[in-house]
């Protein structure tokens, strides 16, 4: 078989996949007046068409920021402008002014999920593809069984298709950003991640690496010499690029500041709903928001974010090499959603995309994260009437990864690359590792699906309205510290099979 | 043994995935057939068995044999635990979300009988040598060919139907005679005949084929039959399957006066010589020709337009059609034509002993001779034709080529079937990838004997390609959608029919002249 047959075999799967899971409900379906975050889209839609630029970030009589105000940097205000313009061909009831506002039909959830697939078909499905093509390692089939489970990965499916949200864009440009600067396109990746941070404010949690890394890069090439050039280009290229996106706003500096205060909510508090991060988790035993005053609950997760995710960082600075790079993504977005302010269950979905990127070195591990990830955003899901999927999801991917990805033959110790884990036991023989690894797996398994059916099925105790979002949470918490604590390790120790690194690199 | 229970895995990996895939289309659009098997397990689970095919308080009466309505029945079993209101009579049109699930995911469970099969149809596979690498093995291509099929699963997990559980018993049939354990096979498929009575155009190529490789044990020198050989214990053994499957089936109803009663439901005869659609066959080409005619003939003056009957061909609805310059056809005219379709496939499996492969051929001419002719048939029957053509693709290079012509333009001809905005997406894509898949995998497998398609074929299914576009995007934008609403369902089936025609031909040139080859030696 040819690989390009495979390949395009397996984007018309995803891309069925995608649509299969879209024919299902979306969050607040039929549940005025708030609705969720579907209206919220068609709302920005309606603001974006039919006001002046510079009220969208304002609250006007034609604008209520309560009711689903933007949030978001301009570039989603772009994209739902352009949206808003297609539907207002079609059928300018969708976003007229105020009298549109919950405005639900099937004729209308079409066009919301065609553009979702739009996006992902022009930004998201061709990054996945020319990475697994250009750099994995690895025979054709190898690569494309990859791009497979890239795509199907189930989190960011049932949230874009499912819920309705446009993180293929944000996660797409991110994901271009990557390509890039692994093929050595300097400008280019910079270019796209600085697209990536102007479509979603929470692309920071990928900031820090992208800025080491090509820090790295240009202290490496000689800050004096050829480095430098490579700081002026890369620095010119994020300058227009933001100032191109800002270029509206710009002349006004009360806009501007509105917007960067729409973006960041700091009034939210440390955390909404139940997130499986340290805050909520540690929220069970220790009422941390009760006991602190907001401004120190700021102070104490900014301190314990650049804590966790300095380290990863600073080792990319000196080394600056690809392999690194994947690592401290990884390791910074999970510090951020583990420790930072106003985290939502959803931008796990960040940490998820670099993890998927290793899925290649790493599948036992990875397949685990990303199946617990999806797993973190069930109480989410059986909100929004997206049970069948999600079941259809969380049963087929594990399945389909480990089968594709022999996933469970390679858990031995080198495999995971946990060298230091010999040195510290040495009384553990090699197989039991493996061994152990495995039922470890099987049984996380197990308790998410249990966890799952009994979310679904039973009902909580009247005195613990939330125990099982509680204990979902807490159970995805810590798989993420695991993975979290297992990929710092793996960091900070030399790659073990460094020639075929180098290669790449 | 241990690298033989490894080799299967990914049969295991392909039939999870397809069924995992199925699930997800549980919310997509459903045509009035998931009302008509609500409906059945109503009517068979609140009334007795002589109400059965009696009670018409809903249009959609029971029109399967009884072994269907007892499937059913069983069906409805399970349904009362999960939501009693949809067995109740009066219940019409009842969707709840519940019942939607249940129906589904009872069409799913069901697969696993067609799963099973295609298992068992891969196993009959003759390679002379395995390649190593899985995904270029031939039984691989034939799994993911029956399994991944486009049209069984937009017709069963869309439009929804039990096509998979019928054709399981089908092709398990066919590879209990590939292995050649005939009674198994004839037991199999006279359950089929009472489970859905459209497999009886088939049932020729059954009764020639075992009445003269399985009831005649020996043959002349020249390979003709040996009268002296009948086994009357072998046809004994045969009848009393046979005979005991359709007492036990037919049986209560004999007893309680209404066989009369059931036939007539079977076999409604009232309706138009064309389905709602036209089906990609001869009476498509005769009815496209006469439309033609009558368009020419009024502008030549030869006809006056107040005269010919009015065009109710493509009205949407199941009806009387009357022709405008030829002939009208009656039911018996296209039995007739179906017959003499098949008999030539029928004498030449009579005359010589052929093996168990030119069984599987006369079988697919009979089910490619009633498509082309038979009485009303609706396009979903090319798949008759296409899974059993399946097994012979991967294994010879002519009948692959054939697979591919018949494959594309009966999958395509399919299509009017999802009409709704939402499910085109899912039709084109589904459809993309088998097609790719098809072409790019038995290409592979028959890299050695040249490409599959002659220059013609290729055009033919280019110029396919290009009535696709035509129909499904340009025609909708173009003036003509209002004054000829039905203008792409015409030259869909138009140009679908050449191409069903041109694969049954092909198909019979094989096996005629196969017959000539061993004459020769």
């Amino acid at each position: 078989m040819q690989t390009w047959s495979l390949v395009s075999i397996s984007v018309l799967l995803a891309v069925l996949v995608r649509w299969g899971v879209s024919l299902n409900s979306y969050s607040g379906a039929g549940k005025p007046p708030m609705f969720g975050d579907y209206e919220a889209q068609r709302h920005w839609q309606e603001v974006t068409y039919n006001l002046p630029l510079q009220q969208w970030y304002f609250n006007t009589s034609d604008n209520d920021l309560n009711y689903w105000g933007l949030d978001y940097p301009p570039l989603t205000a772009y994209h739902s402008w352009l949206c808003a313009y297609v539907a207002n061909i079609l059928n300018p009831d969708w976003v007229e002014l105020h009298r549109s506002r919950g405005y639900e039909s099937p004729a209308h959830k079409l066009f919301m999920r065609t553009t979702v697939l739009v996006t992902d078909v022009l930004i998201y499905i061709p990054a996945v593809v020319l990475y697994c093509l250009y750099l994995t390692d690895g025979s054709a089939k190898r690569r494309v069984s990859i791009l497979l489970s890239i795509l199907l990965y189930p989190g960011l499916i049932l949230i874009d298709y499912g819920h309705f949200q446009y993180n293929g864009v944000s996660l797409g440009f991110a994901l271009w950003g990557v390509l890039a600067l692994g093929l050595g396109w300097n400008s280019l990746g910079s270019l796209a991640f600085s697209l990536a941070l102007n479509y979603k404010q929470m692309e920071l949690y990928h900031a820090l690496p992208f800025f080491c890394f090509l820090l790295g890069k240009c202290i490496k090439a000689g800050l004096i010499g050829r480095g430098f050039v490579l700081l002026v280009k890369i620095t010119a290229t994020v300058l227009v690029t933001f100032g191109l996106c800002w270029l509206p706003f710009l002349p006004d500096n009360s806009q501007v500041l509105q917007v960067v205060r729409r973006i960041f909510p700091v009034a939210r508090g440390l955390f909404e709903d139940k997130v499986a991060n340290t805050w909520c988790s540690l929220n069970t035993l220790i009422k941390i928001r009760s006991i602190l005053t907001s401004d120190s609950q700021l102070y104490l997760s900014l301190a314990f974010t650049l804590l966790a995710a300095l380290p990863s960082s600073i080792r990319l600075l000196m080394k600056p090499t690809f392999w690194n790079f994947k690592l401290a993504l990884v390791n910074s977005s999970l510090a951020f959603f583990l420790f930072s302010y106003q985290v939502h269950e959803k931008s796990i979905l960040l940490a998820a995309l670099p993890v998927c990127l290793l899925l290649n070195e790493f599948p036992l591990m990875c397949v685990w994260f990303l199946q617990a990830s999806t797993f973190s955003m069930l109480p989410l899901f059986l909100k929004d009437g997206l049970l069948v999927p999600y079941t259809v999801t969380f049963l087929g991917f594990p399945f389909l990864t480990v089968y594709l990805l022999s996933a469970l033959d390679d858990c031995s110790e080198d495999e995971l690359k946990l060298g230091i884990c010999g040195k510290l036991f040495p009384l553990i023989p090699k197989i039991h590792l493996a061994c152990i690894m495995k039922w470890k797996f099987y049984i996380s398994m197990a308790l998410m699906a249990v966890l799952s059916v009994l979310s679904v099925v039973m009902d909580p105790p009247p005195h613990l309205p939330d125990l099982f979002p509680v204990l979902v949470s807490t159970t995805a918490f810590m798989h993420f510290l695991g993975v979290f604590l297992h990929f710092s390790i793996v960091q900070f120790m030399e790659p073990p099979r460094k020639k075929s690194r180098k290669k790449n690199n | 043994m241990a690298a033989q229970a490894e080799s299967w895995s990914w049969f295991t990996a392909l039939a999870v995935g397809v069924s995992l895939f199925k699930c997800l289309f549980i919310n997509a659009y459903h045509s009035t057939d998931f009302e008509v098997h609500r409906n059945w397990l109503a009517i068979t689970h609140s009334l007795p068995l002589s109400r059965w095919y009696h009670e018409n308080s809903s249009e959609w009466t029971l029109d399967y044999p009884p072994l269907f309505a007892w499937l059913e029945r069983g069906l409805a079993q399970a349904a009362r635990h999960w939501d009693g209101d949809m067995l109740r009579l009066d219940n019409l049109n009842y969707a709840s979300p519940a019942t939607v699930l249940f129906q589904r995911l009872s069409v799913v469970c069901t697969d696993l009988l067609f799963i099973y099969a295609a298992r068992e149809c891969c196993r009959c596979i003759r390679v002379q040598k395995a390649p190593q690498v899985v995904l270029s093995r031939p039984s691989f291509v034939l799994a993911v060919l029956l399994l991944w099929n486009f049209g069984l699963l937009i017709v069963d997990h869309i439009h929804f139907q039990y096509n998979g559980f019928l054709f399981g018993f089908l092709l398990l049939s066919v590879a209990r005679h590939l292995q050649s354990r005939h009674l198994q096979g004839a037991l199999l498929f006279a359950v089929l005949l009472n489970l859905k009575h459209i497999f009886l155009y088939v049932a020729p190529a059954y009764g020639i084929f075992l009445l003269r490789s399985y009831c005649f044990t020996l043959d002349r020198p020249d390979g003709s039959i040996k009268w002296s050989s009948f086994a009357p214990l072998r046809l004994l053994a045969l009848g009393s399957i046979v005979v005991s499957v359709f007492a036990l089936s037919f049986g209560p109803f004999v007893a309680m006066g209404q066989l009369s009663q059931v036939v007539s439901r079977l076999f409604p005869f009232r309706r138009g010589l064309c389905h709602a659609y036209w089906a990609p066959n001869a009476w498509a080409l005769y009815s496209g020709a006469d439309k033609a005619l009558a368009v020419l003939g009024v502008r030549l003056k030869l006809l006056q337009e107040a005269e010919l009957p009015r065009a109710a061909m493509t009205g949407g609805l199941v009806q009387e059609v009357q022709h405008a310059v030829l002939p009208s056809v009656p039911p018996a005219a296209t039995l007739l034509c179906t017959l003499l379709a098949v008999l030539p496939a029928l004498v030449s499996i009579w005359r010589r002993r052929r093996g168990n492969r030119a069984f599987l051929r006369c079988l697919l001419l009979c089910a490619l001779a009633s498509c082309l002719f038979g009485w009303q048939v609706h396009e979903k029957a090319i798949l008759l034709a296409v899974l059993p053509l399946s097994i012979l693709a991967v294994e010879s290079r002519e009948d692959a080529g054939i697979f591919l012509v018949l494959s594309t333009t009966g999958h395509y001809s399919l299509f009017p079937l999802l009409f709704t905005p939402a499910e085109m997406i899912i039709k084109v894509c589904l459809m993309l990838m088998f097609t790719i898949y098809s072409f790019t995998a038995l290409g592979n497998l028959h890299r050695s004997q040249g490409s599959l398609l002659c220059p013609m074929e290729v055009v033919y299914l280019l110029g396919l390609a290009a009535v696709a576009i035509a129909c499904e995007f340009i025609f909708p934008l173009s003036p003509w959608r209002q004054k000829l609403p039905f203008l792409p369902l015409l030259a869909t089936s138009l140009y679908c029919a050449v191409g069903v025609s041109y694969s049954f031909l092909r198909l019979y040139a094989t096996l005629l002249r196969s017959n000539n080859k061993r004459k020769q030696l």
